[in-house]
């Protein structure tokens, strides 16, 4: 039970409950951007030059941010758990990165991190998403579904829909930091909380170290299974300790919610269907995680969530929304098209193969969903998929007739 | 730093049962066998006197179960101080990997080459090449698992400074990873001297393959016969090698070369990590004592075909391996043979050991070619 663990709600942040008005929901507390109490310094037997890690022939984004006097500022710092700098950067020290492809390069061990770090986080999260400025801005969560209009599209091009974002559980260090005990309490936590789900959410869960091989065999057939990470950018992030202690799949029996536990996050939820309604996909989503959320609260727990970063996750990508609404869509005709990549950046959409990222497309099907993850509310995003994908299909169909298409026009610079 | 080390305080508000590592799901190392929850409970409240905690010296064990037929050994040392504060978990550990060495045994070292009977004679028809390896610790230093970035450079920069000293036979020239041409590359690759970053999770999960390439890199003499490896699995992999038969010779140059680096490493004012219980500390407890890998690749065909084959080996306290080095499968029929032992016997004791016993096995190979029997050579338990 939670009053075995002592959970960080500290004098020092001032809480405020904001209020829930009908579907319209802005779930988690106010945490002010107030002086995160760090740990005692970090003893270093050598000077921050003789530790400043070689970053010449790296491309991500805390390469591109750690100077050397940001180095030497944040060395000795750690959070009130004990996490430090070198921790947070190991992965982007270890993973050089691509030249096309740039990668994030670090995480964070709690919540505390984006505090105590923030000189080296604060620019990173600038540059990944889009110029938001976390020390100015704030970020809007939204997750009432009944907002989303035009969201069933048409099944002879859209397969399937699916919305996936991660909770984290406040209190409790994150994934790359977590002792085997905490990551245990995390899914002791959600566990119970999702055994309170009824009717279409009505589930079970199987335990990694415990499934049978039946089980395990009709997850994998599923789709659902998921294996220890072997990217290193995981790994060398320390994010697959002691596997597959604490790690587990849950699922509704209608096989349309899923919630991953203690995998790159304490949580990951997606809701998914064949077809085209990803209306409907996302008030199962919002209906799910705000259903969740409640449970854990009557448990004295809560999410991670802040104004500033929206909801508090691993990894700096992943901050705000969390959020990856995406369809697989037949566009074959599109997909040959030179103006594909155009459309869908003034879109703010990405294409990943369907076998998810870093995946090719196969036979002119995509994963279609958004870029964006924070700054930008959930509906909003999903209405941009929406909207985009809407498109995408307008586009094929034009083309099909023989019509030709349109490029449409870039978005509004969001944050500079 | 590996992590799970940061926050000893945070695991301290947990109790021990509920911080204790899930071992039930196939482990077989040795510190599945031997890390009992009395036993955590215990060591968790503990740290060396540069951070290292139990959690780190066993994470690569609870990562890896291992075999059902290979036993790892799952647990590594930060520092030297590990192998003190963690001896109630240590101290088991290594006497069951090193044959029942006792926690009050003392281990002597012996590198006077000259003490070697014989082991230049054994014939280059069947023995192909031969090679001594060890390793050794900059003492004051963590070891890979445990080490800042700073910490290895300055092993680096120490060990470029000593090996640019050595000269004669011994003259030679340092690799960086990091720095070297594609063409200095390609010639490592040939010469079967490049290592690479380590991909197997039982090093990475300790931690020793951060920050790579940074501070890692490659000395070899002129001659290509004595070779350095600086900061992959320990703070130095030295390394003697030649082809054909002359083990003597490869034992030789071990010994001068080793002796040397160690004079040089002194003069300024650095000894190596060793103490009379467990000789030359290492990074991995098998690797204790010598560190000592002696080794040739030989042609067995035959012998290998022979239902004794084992049974010769174990007599003779030898292990064979494939030609890639371990885990490998021997290919063609020709095996890599060395001594099974580390700990417990000394450098001259181990080297004698191989050079007998692949006399003996070539001895075997001969007669089984010309269709003789074997059994009455049939060698007693060494």
């Amino acid at each position: 039970m939670a009053s075995n663990f002592s959970r960080i709600l500290s004098s020092k942040q001032r809480i405020g409950v904001l209020t829930f008005v009908g579907g319209s929901v802005t779930a988690g507390f106010l945490l002010h951007r107030q002086h995160v109490g760090a740990a005692a310094p970090v003893r270093r037997s050598y000077p921050a030059s003789a530790d400043y890690p070689d970053l010449r022939k790296h491309n991500n984004c805390m390469a591109s941010s750690l100077t050397p006097a940001i180095y030497a500022k944040l060395c000795d710092k750690a959070t009130p758990n004990g996490y430090t700098l070198d921790l947070a950067i190991q992965t982007g020290v270890d993973n050089p990165g691509h030249p096309f492809i740039k990668t994030v390069g670090m995480v964070a061990g709690d919540e505390e991190s984006y505090e105590v770090f923030s000189d080296l986080l604060d620019p990173i999260i600038k540059e990944r998403h889009n110029g938001y400025d976390p020390s100015t801005m704030k970020h809007p969560t939204d997750l009432d579904a009944s907002k989303i209009h035009s969201g069933n599209f048409d099944p002879r091009y859209v397969l399937s829909s699916r919305v996936r974002t991660g909770r984290s559980i406040r209190g409790l260090s994150l994934p790359p930091a977590c002792t085997r005990a905490e990551r245990r309490e995390v899914e002791r936590v959600v566990v119970d909380a999702l055994a309170g789900l009824h009717g279409d959410l009505d589930g079970k869960y199987y335990s990694l170290t415990q499934m049978t091989d039946g089980e395990q065999q009709q997850l994998i057939d599923d789709h659902f299974l998921f294996d220890k990470p072997v990217s290193p950018l995981l790994t060398c992030a320390g994010m697959a300790r002691d596997w597959p202690d604490a790690r587990g799949i849950w699922h509704n029996n209608e096989k349309t919610f899923l919630v991953w536990v203690n995998e790159e996050d304490h949580t990951r939820v997606i809701s998914m269907e064949k077809g085209g309604n990803m209306k409907r996909v996302f008030e199962r989503f919002c209906k799910g995680l705000l259903e969740v959320e409640r449970l854990i609260q009557e448990r004295g727990w809560e999410f991670m969530w802040n104004e500033r970063l929206g909801y508090v996750l691993t990894c700096p990508s992943n901050l705000g929304t969390g959020l990856r609404a995406g369809v697989h869509v037949k566009l074959p005709l599109l997909s040959k098209d030179p103006r594909l990549s155009k459309i869908l950046d003034n879109l703010r959409l990405q294409k990943r193969g369907t076998g998810g990222v870093d995946t090719a497309a196969v036979g002119g099907v995509f994963d279609i969903s958004n870029l964006d993850r924070l700054g930008l509310s959930e509906v909003q995003l999903v209405q941009t998929v929406v909207d985009g994908v809407n498109y995408l299909i307008e586009c094929e169909k034009r083309l099909e007739k023989g019509q030709d298409i349109k490029v449409p026009p870039p978005p509004l610079k969001q944050f500079k | 730093m590996p992590f799970g080390d940061a926050h000893n305080q945070v695991k301290m508000k947990f109790s021990s049962e509920e911080e204790y590592p899930d071992l039930s799901n196939q482990h077989n190392n040795h510190m599945a066998k031997y890390l009992t929850p009395a036993m955590y409970r215990q060591l968790r409240e503990r740290a060396t006197p540069n951070g290292f905690t139990v959690d780190g010296v066993i994470q690569t064990g609870v990562d890896n179960p291992g075999h059902p037929f290979i036993m790892t050994v799952g647990c590594v040392a930060g520092d030297e101080e590990t192998y003190e504060v963690f001896k109630e978990l240590l101290d088991p550990v290594i006497e069951d990997r090193h044959g029942g060495y006792k926690p009050s045994d003392k281990h002597k070292t012996d590198l006077t080459s000259s003490n070697l009977k014989g082991g230049d004679d054994l014939d280059p028809d069947y023995v192909l090449s031969s090679r001594v390896r060890t390793g050794r610790s900059v003492r004051g230093f963590c070891l890979p698992p445990h080490c800042s970035r700073g910490e290895r450079r300055a092993v680096e920069k120490l060990s470029i400074e000593a090996l640019a000293s050595l000269s004669g036979d011994l003259n030679g020239k340092y690799y960086a990873l990091k720095n070297m041409t594609d063409a200095e590359q390609q010639q490592l690759i040939d010469d079967h001297f490049l290592f690479d970053k380590p991909v197997s999770p039982l090093l990475l999960s300790s931690g020793m393959g951060r920050d790579w390439p940074d501070a890692r890199g490659i000395w070899h003499n002129d001659n290509k016969t004595f070779l350095v490896w600086v900061n992959e699995e320990d703070h130095l992999r030295v390394i003697s090698m030649q082809k054909g038969g002359n083990m003597k010779e490869v034992f030789n140059r071990f010994c001068t070369g080793l002796t040397k680096i160690e004079t040089l490493f002194k003069e300024r004012n650095h000894a190596f990590m060793w103490n009379e219980h467990l000789g030359y500390v290492l990074t991995c407890p098998s690797n204790l004592g010598t560190g000592l890998r002696a080794g040739v690749h030989v042609k067995l065909p035959n012998m290998s075909k022979n239902a004794k084959f084992e049974e010769v080996l174990k007599k003779l306290r030898l292990q064979k391996r494939g030609t890639g080095g371990v885990d490998t499968a021997a290919v063609g029929g020709v095996f890599d043979i060395s001594n099974a032992d580390r700990l417990g016997f000394s450098e001259v004791e181990l080297v004698q050991m191989v050079v007998d016993g692949v006399k003996l096995l070539v001895e075997m190979e001969k007669k089984l070619e010309k269709g003789q029997s074997i059994d009455d050579i049939m060698p007693a338990q060494k």
